[in-house]
This record gives structure tokens, sequence and C-alpha cells, in this order.
């Protein structure tokens, strides 16, 4: 089912990650986590920045652990735990997260 | 009880593009690697020619996807060998090849070199030695 942002119509595929990666805005995930009742912090936006650069990088959306260890070394040692993760994103930080920031699921999400 | 750990070796023998092997391969890696088990990675014969740096992929339409390699440190791959005979055979040396690294949050977050150059005698010894192998 394609969204809405700022007036264009973007496809997303059945679990309602975009569907070309390319398409993303910031207003994505606004509109995205506007449908989940969830107001986006600057604590969110790093997250989903981060995981915009690390598309950008490697060309995979990272696995849970493999964001979880790279946030605690970025963002600091009491971040680096999945409850600061699923405190920002309830859904998971893989489900909501990165699909906010437009990638992909992740590789490696068992 | 104690868990099992089995050492695991992929071994990737074919060429990046062209088939869908080594892309195959590297996403199993990287699902497999939430199983915490002893990981290594082999790449011989054209296998060499997925870790080559500067692929550029734009005529054959497929995603370059070389530059996901430098993400096994990430997932905890550290293991990963190089056939010598095979790089000769063609041409290519090591400086050919991405610098791929992994980092020990033990030390610093220092940067450790995951590739090791073996001889083909070596490599054997690695298959041998493998509970598992994955042959991409």
């Amino acid at each position: 089912m394609p969204i809405e942002v700022n007036g264009k119509s973007l496809e997303t595929d059945e679990e309602g990650y975009l569907a070309n990666i390319n398409d993303w805005e910031p207003g994505v995930a606004e509109v995205m986590s506007k449908e989940d009742d969830l107001e986006l912090t600057d604590e969110h936006w790093d997250i989903i920045n981060y995981l915009r650069e690390y598309y950008e990088e490697y060309q995979i959306a990272p696995a849970v652990r493999v964001l979880t260890k790279a946030v605690g070394k970025k963002f600091g040692k009491d971040k680096g735990n999945s409850k600061y993760l699923y405190g920002l994103f309830p859904y998971g930080p893989a489900k909501q997260a990165c699909r906010y920031a437009g990638l992909p699921k992740p590789t490696g999400c068992v | 009880m104690s868990e099992t750990i089995k050492k695991f070796l992929y071994l990737n023998r074919k060429a990046p593009y062209g088939t869908i092997y080594a892309w195959e391969s590297l996403e199993v890696v990287l699902i497999g690697a939430a199983f915490d088990q002893d990981v290594s990675l082999a790449f011989v014969e054209d296998g060499v020619y997925q870790l080559t740096k500067d692929q550029d992929t734009t005529g054959i339409g497929m995603k370059n996807f070389s530059p996901t390699y430098a993400a096994l440190g990430d997932y905890e791959v550290k293991k990963i060998f190089i056939e010598k005979e095979s790089l000769d055979e063609r041409g290519l040396t090591l400086d050919d090849l991405q610098h791929l690294v992994w980092e020990d949050e033990d030390d610093d977050w220092a940067e450790k070199d995951s590739i090791k150059l073996v001889s083909r005698e070596e490599m054997t010894a690695l298959m041998e030695d493998a509970d598992v192998v994955f042959s991409f």
C-alpha cells in the first residue's frame, strides 16, 4: 500500500517497508511514525540517521545485535542495549527504525 | 550443560556476479552469525574475485554488494582465508583485495586484520578441520 508523503505517493511492500530506498526523505519517517502514534525525538533521529549511514556504507541494514553494539560505541555505553532501543522503538529497532529509515528488512533478522 | 560450538567453514568458489552463489553465501553468513558458531570464510578459485576492490556493476544492472564484506567484522566474522595459489593463478595479490578488519571491543576498538593468506595445503587442512563445510 503506497504512503502519502508531502503530496507524493510512495510505493511500499506488504510489510510497510519502502519499495525504493531512493524515495526516502525525512517526511517518510514522520508519516510512518504518525501512523504508529509515535512522536520522533532527536534520539529517534540519531538511530534513523545512523541506520541510513550504515546502509550507505555497507549496502545492508544491520542486524539488531550489530546495531546495539554500534549505538553503544557511537552514542554511549548506556544506550548500547536493546532496552534503550526498544524504549525508542517499541515494535523493535528492525521492524520500526529500519522501516522509518527507508531501509529493507535487516539481513539476519531471525 | 555446555553448548556445542561447531566449526563452520563457508567455501566461496565462484565469481561475484553471473551466478547468485556469492551473494547467497554472504547472506547465509550474515544470518548464520546470529547463532554464535565458530565461523570461517574461505575464498578459492574464482571466489577470490568476490573481494576485489573497486567493483563496478553499472554495466550489468546488478547491485554491487562488495561493500557488504566490510560489515563482516561487525557480525563477529573475523577469520577470512584467501588461497594464495588462486590469487597467483589470476595474477592477483592481496593488494587487489579489500582490506577487511574487525574491531576488538576489549582492546579499545582496535582494528585487527581479518584476512589471512594461506597455501592450498593449509586450505585443505582448514577444510579437514571444519565440522561443517558450506560450498558456494
